[in-house]
């Protein structure tokens, strides 16, 4: 038989607006994602507005609003890390997503306490306490633990895509060059971000 | 590199040696073309048993009473019928086949844009089919709910509904990957001088689906994880003993559910689009309005799903909102037909195997489009929702439409997938016999369903016996057809064939290549200077 030659694949070709595309593409899916959600969230409240309204008290807006701001924070450090890498300071974009990291990582240790309270109570998916709820509180609840704890997932997610990304900075392999999978990875983030910026007030601040 | 290996021998994509050999080579190729046939013939096996299952239950309607089942077992067969059918076989179905095969050589290029992405999707396809088969064997049996899930009946049940529905969500991922990396393709990836306009029709549809895909399948992936934390954790959202809303549900199931039969049908009429020119040796008519009606199908197709709910409870005004916009969608569907009876129209036909597969599929397409209407329409779908009639217009556009454009296309395209050539006398014999089959299968039940025969029964009535017998028959014959159809296929890839690059004489650029194709599709990158389907 002939010799067959091995040659690279046209997989081996780099196209960083096709990457970009891609994952906008994907964040359409994530917002829709959630937006079935807000959806179901909506015909809820609209059938049990006394008792959503009520519900809301048993969260604080405390920790809710401390979560918003290390939330807006994160995206903001992990933009400043982008335009650090497109000025080449590998210094800095290290350290912007070092300190991304690390808010995504307080943020998560936020939740634990604040559905661990809850948890304390009596209050998790499944308890006699939520099973002998009326209604309302009961939809409140539910969608409460589903779509936070869905949040939750996507950060863990995103801590990840920055963690891979943070490795390959120190590498190299991600440098001033080449540097789509940062961005991706940033958009990404934003995208959790702003989730929770619709999260956050459908949760907490309900009047 | 393209001087190195102008005289050089290059090897085609089915002897290619990669990093590893034979099986392992194909189980980590990055090649649109094997992803293309690593769909091809894990396909064909759920196809094939979801065709053995739907046997089974003709047979056991052949006469009233128990025949070869009971209640129980008929119920988990037709919702395993319906799982495989629709999210192992359809919905991936003509895209995930021909679209990974032939989209990158239609648009002139190497691969898709994202080569590994494509495999993962494969690999997730595979994955997901597997835990929807493993609810089978275990957990407390064979979920009996159908593939709608409807709630609350999905939450109550003691059959296995979790693992069926975790797979669903996975093949959903598996879909939306597949239609991003094609839409990312198609704005990336086309060959110089190949503008919008002059892309194949084939890939049009592709886009539209794609867009779908992304679009819709998010909507039914959320709705499972509710139904699986239901399940599992005992949090209310659709039950109604706790507050929940099973109307809800169906509403978030035919938001992704009725844009997906389009998933379904767009890449079938796009494979139906390329095949209707070369055959009638004549420019496709209207290029652009088969663009647009695409694009409509896919738009309008969105915004029709509660013409599934007109029996569940909705405001009357709703319900003459979607029954209008479901007429409105019919009109694109319409135009193609318009488009390709128009094409053959003074055309000189060359009457071949791929061509009369699509004239069938025309004639099938038809029976289904105008029974939809029918179902459509306010008052009629009362009449006969949920009876043998909605079964029958289902099966006429899902496998008449999608089932004979993918044979259709095989047809098409198999010398140029393998290089082989078929029996054609065989081929037309098994699709006349399948044809057949297929109408006296299935037309009965359109009466069956006007004198109130109901779905998903066992058993029935013997008011309904004869009509029954005569569709019994018919799935006897249309499985003779198709097996017909198979062997001589699988005959042919043994046999030793001619090496034909342009066997129908086509004029789209998989016409243009090897058969069958270089790893790299094309030795140069072709420059295009004109429209698909120029005669």
């Amino acid at each position: 038989m002939e010799t067959i030659t091995t040659h690279q694949h046209a997989d081996l070709h780099r196209d960083d607006t096709a990457a970009k595309l891609g994952m906008w593409l994907f964040i359409f899916t994530e917002i829709l994602l959630f937006g079935g959600l807000f959806i179901v969230y909506s015909v809820y409240r609209f059938k049990n507005p006394v008792a959503f309204e009520l519900a809301h008290e048993e969260l604080s807006i405390t920790m809710g609003f401390i979560n918003t701001i290390i939330l807006l924070v994160s995206s903001a450090t992990v933009a400043i890390s982008i335009t650090a890498m497109q000025k080449n300071d590998r210094k800095i974009t290290l350290a912007m997503l070092g300190i991304t990291l690390l808010l995504a990582l307080v943020f998560l240790i936020n939740k634990y306490f604040e559905w661990g309270g809850k948890f304390e109570h009596g209050m998790y998916p499944g308890s006699e306490l939520m099973k002998n709820l009326s209604n309302g509180d009961m939809l409140f609840f539910s969608l409460y633990f589903f779509m936070t704890g869905l949040h939750g997932v996507h950060i863990l997610i995103g801590m990840i895509l920055l963690g891979i990304t943070l490795v390959k900075v120190k590498t190299g392999a991600v440098n001033s060059g080449k540097y789509a999978l940062l961005e991706n990875s940033g958009l990404y983030w934003h995208l959790v971000d702003l989730i929770w910026i619709f999260l956050f007030p459908l949760f907490y601040l309900i009047h | 590199m393209e001087e190195q290996t102008e005289h050089k021998y290059l090897p085609n994509y089915l002897e290619y040696r990669g990093k590893y050999k034979g099986l392992a080579g194909w189980l980590t190729t990055t090649d649109h073309k094997r992803i293309g046939l690593l769909y091809f013939y894990s396909m064909m096996v759920f196809f094939l048993a979801g065709v053995v299952m739907g046997i089974l239950m003709k047979l056991e309607l052949i006469s009233p009473g128990e025949q070869i089942m009971g209640a129980q077992v008929y119920n988990g067969l037709f919702t395993l019928h319906g799982l495989t059918m629709i999210f192992l076989f359809v919905i991936p179905g003509v895209a995930a086949v021909y679209g990974n095969f032939f989209l990158p050589i239609l648009i002139g290029a190497k691969d898709v844009s994202f080569p590994r992405l494509n495999l993962m999707s494969w690999y997730l396809y595979i994955i997901g089919a597997i835990v929807v088969l493993t609810s089978q064997f275990m957990g407390d049996g064979p979920p009996d709910t159908g593939w709608t899930f409807y709630a609350p009946y999905s939450l109550k049940t003691q059959t296995n509904v979790v693992a069926a529905v975790t797979g669903a969500f996975i093949l959903g991922f598996s879909s939306i990957l597949t239609g991003l990396n094609f839409i990312v393709t198609m704005h990336r990836l086309r060959a110089p001088g190949m503008g919008w306009l002059r892309m194949p029709l084939f890939a049009w549809a592709l886009y539209g689906t794609g867009w779908i895909q992304l679009l819709a399948t998010p909507i039914v992936g959320i709705t499972f994880l509710m139904v699986i934390a239901e399940r599992l954790l005992g949090i209310g959202f659709f039950d109604p003993a706790i507050g929940g809303d099973p109307i809800l549900y169906q509403h978030l199931f035919w938001i992704y559910s009725h844009p997906a039969v389009y998933i379904m049908i767009l890449p079938a009429m796009g494979a139906i689009t390329e095949i209707i020119p070369t055959f009638a040796r004549k420019t496709i008519f209207g290029y652009t309005a088969i663009v647009i009606s695409s694009m409509a199908i896919a738009f309008v197709g969105y915004f029709v799903w509660g013409h599934h709910m007109f029996t569940s409870g909705m405001s009357s005004t709703s319900r003459w909102v979607f029954s209008l916009l479901t007429f409105l969608v019919a009109i694109p569907s319409a135009i193609k037909v318009f488009n390709w009876t128009a094409t053959l129209y003074k055309g000189s036909i060359n009457i071949k195997t791929p061509f009369l597969w699509a004239i069938c599929f025309i004639f099938v397409f038809m029976i289904g489009g105008f029974s939809g209407l029918v179902l459509g329409s306010l008052a009629t779908d009362i009449h006969v929702h949920d009876t043998a009639f909605v079964v029958a217009h289902f099966h006429y556009i899902v496998f008449g439409g999608t089932g004979f454009a993918f044979f259709a296309a095989l047809h098409y395209w198999y010398p140029k997938m393998f290089a082989k050539v078929y029996n054609p006398k065989i081929a037309n014999l098994g699709l006349f016999i399948f044809f057949v089959g297929f109408n006296l299968l299935y037309f009965p039940m359109f009466y069956l369903g006007m004198i109130g025969m109901p779905r998903r029964y066992y058993d029935y009535l013997p008011m309904f016996h004869n009509a029954n017998i005569l569709s019994t028959i018919g799935s006897w014959i249309m499985a003779t057809g198709l097996l017909i159809v198979i062997i001589n296929l699988v005959r042919a890839r043994r046999g030793t064939g001619k090496e034909v690059n342009d066997p129908w004489d086509g004029k789209t650029l998989e016409w243009t290549i090897a058969s069958p194709p270089i790893v790299e599709n094309f030795e140069e990158i072709p420059v295009v200077d004109h429209g698909p389907y120029e005669y």
